[in-house]
């Protein structure tokens, strides 16, 4: 991928909702030169949403987080993939990764509340045949995500003035 | 009872004119500041971190006075890769507190009473004031905005007399932001020869070009090493402004000159600074100085938002190639560079710094810092406009 792109991703993760004009400004480049390089970014699957970074916490919204190690039998021909696939259907699961170490599949679930969770791990999760464990961790707080801290005051420590 | 103690060198020279809008900024929450003169980045973890394991495994002890070897000679080796200039770590190199810290010692280490100093201007508010400590006495060479604040050889040259000694040289600027091609440095290189001046080179924000302009190093050109000191610093390119390490490079009577006033003054710079700093290059030579690139590039986005803001604005300004600093004309608004700070901090609580707090060729010009997060950048561009609709 060339420079341009990568500015523009970079641009994009820090802020997605800044303004073409000024990102055509920031990398010296025309509106529609830019707008063509997201378009090709989005096309290429490389940008795949534009989401918000919240603090549910302060939304006031019930929700219990979980991760979830999961040990599972790889499929002949398929390997992980056809578990991975299985289990990110379900709609509990916001993340999942294939992970080197104790455990194979690590599993981001939200749920409205901890009965819910509980019951996505002893009834749906649990009786997949390729699942031979799992180990489960409560989010307690959260403190800092893709790059994000919650409760960073955000204060600039440089002086106001300085030579 | 003060006049008859304090010393009528010191007493002569006049508090930096930025002082007054610190004093008036602290006092306003929902101010803007376009007037700090560092990065906006924190220095990079593996600095940081270098410097507390250098005080978990006990290292606080002094220094010697030169400054530790790994670092001067990573510093040798990083000024010849990046500047294309050779310096001997064993007596060539002198480890400061900070560039100005270097500049300070340079001075007193060349000048005597009634040296005349070459100081181009708008300059960094301190070659004037430690020239003046010293007993020398500075002489403006005025660069103009229409030559993008570049030193033209031929007005450098009219300012020479008999008494003229060094010639101060700071590229990129701070506060203009200009650069100086490498024809017209060997111009004023020239003037340096034909003259036989000593050149001390602040280059603390060489690292910082924008669009592929490379400052070149005066000490590299042909005839200059021997007389010239450079001088630069770990603030601007690594983001390390609070460690306060520089360092000053020039043949080795110039050094030992230096190191003596530094061995009786300051002993050294404290070991975790020159830890993280030696930590800083190493890391930079390894990954192709990845931070830098990143801050830098990151400056350079805002850099021309900055110069389209003013465009919009009608705020004339040449387009600076380094440094983070931008120098708009605010002469048509007919109010002086000090009124129009003062009302833009009053009016619209935005900081800037006037340019004549970087000598007389600065007035009818601000300084404008643009390391500082864009939505702050807008919303200072905001109010800036909006002022301009009040005058």
């Amino acid at each position: 991928m060339n420079g341009v792109k990568q500015q523009i991703l970079e641009i994009l993760s820090n802020d997605c909702r800044t303004p073409l004009e000024q990102i055509a400004t920031m990398t010296g480049l025309g509106l529609v030169e830019v707008a063509q390089c997201i378009d090709e970014l989005e096309k290429d699957q490389i940008i795949l949403r534009y989401r918000p970074i919240i603090n549910w916490d302060k939304a006031e919204r019930q929700r219990v987080e979980a991760m979830i190690e999961v040990k599972v039998t790889p499929q002949r021909d398929f390997g992980f993939d056809a578990v991975a696939k299985r289990i990110y259907r379900f709609s509990e699961v916001k993340s999942l990764y294939l992970m080197s170490g104790n455990y194979d599949l690590l599993i981001l679930v939200e749920a409205p509340t901890l009965k819910e969770l509980a019951q996505f791990v002893s009834e749906r999760l649990s009786p997949l045949e390729t699942v031979t464990g799992t180990a489960t961790s409560f989010v307690l707080k959260r403190y800092k995500q893709d790059g994000v801290v919650f409760e960073d005051s955000g204060e600039d420590t440089r002086l106001a003035v300085s030579p | 009872m003060s006049e008859r103690f304090i010393n009528p060198a010191i007493a002569a020279v006049p508090p930096s004119a930025i002082r007054k809008f610190f004093d008036t900024a602290s006092t306003l929450k929902d101010a803007i500041s376009l007037g700090v003169g560092e990065p906006d980045f924190v220095t990079p973890f593996p600095m940081r971190n270098a410097a507390i394991d250098s005080l978990l495994d006990g290292e606080t002890q002094y220094t010697t006075n030169y400054g530790i070897m790994p670092l001067r000679e990573e510093i040798s080796r990083y000024l010849m890769e990046r500047f294309h200039v050779g310096y001997d770590p064993r007596n060539e190199i002198l480890v400061t507190v900070g560039a100005s810290e270097a500049i300070d010692i340079a001075l007193r280490a060349i000048l005597s009473p009634g040296d005349e100093v070459l100081i181009p201007e708008p300059c960094y508010i301190s070659y004037q004031a430690c020239t003046r400590f010293t007993g020398g006495v500075p002489v403006q060479v005025h660069t103009l905005a229409e030559n993008a604040f570049e030193l033209d050889a031929g007005d450098l040259e009219a300012c020479v007399t008999k008494r003229s000694k060094v010639l101060i040289l700071s590229y990129p600027s701070n506060p203009t932001g200009a650069v100086l091609p490498r024809e017209k440095l060997e111009a004023v290189a020239r003037v340096a020869i034909k003259h036989n001046l000593f050149v001390i080179c602040d280059e603390i924000y060489s690292e910082l070009t924008y669009d592929g302009f490379t400052q070149a190093s005066m000490a590299s050109l042909p005839g200059m090493w021997e007389r010239t000191m450079t001088i630069s610093g770990f603030s601007k390119a690594f983001a390390m402004t609070g460690f306060r390490l520089g360092y000053l490079c020039a043949p080795k009577p110039y050094v030992s000159a230096a190191a003596k006033i530094h061995q009786y003054t300051i002993m050294c710079a404290s070991r975790q600074s020159q830890v993280a700093a030696w930590y800083a290059l190493k890391r930079g030579r390894e990954t192709g100085y990845e931070d830098i690139s990143r801050m830098r590039e990151s400056y350079n986005q805002r850099r021309r938002l900055m110069l389209k803001a003013f465009g919009d604005m009608g705020l004339e300004c040449f387009e600076p190639k380094g440094a983070f600093y931008m120098f708009p004309s605010i002469m048509k608004t007919g109010l002086s560079s000090d009124a129009f700070c003062d009302r833009l901090l009053q009016e619209k609580a935005v900081i800037c710094v006037p340019g004549s707090a970087f000598g007389d060729s600065g007035e009818g010009h601000i300084r404008c810092c643009y390391a500082t997060g864009t939505d702050k950048l807008q919303e200072a561009f905001e109010r800036i406009a909006a002022f301009l609709g009040t005058i």
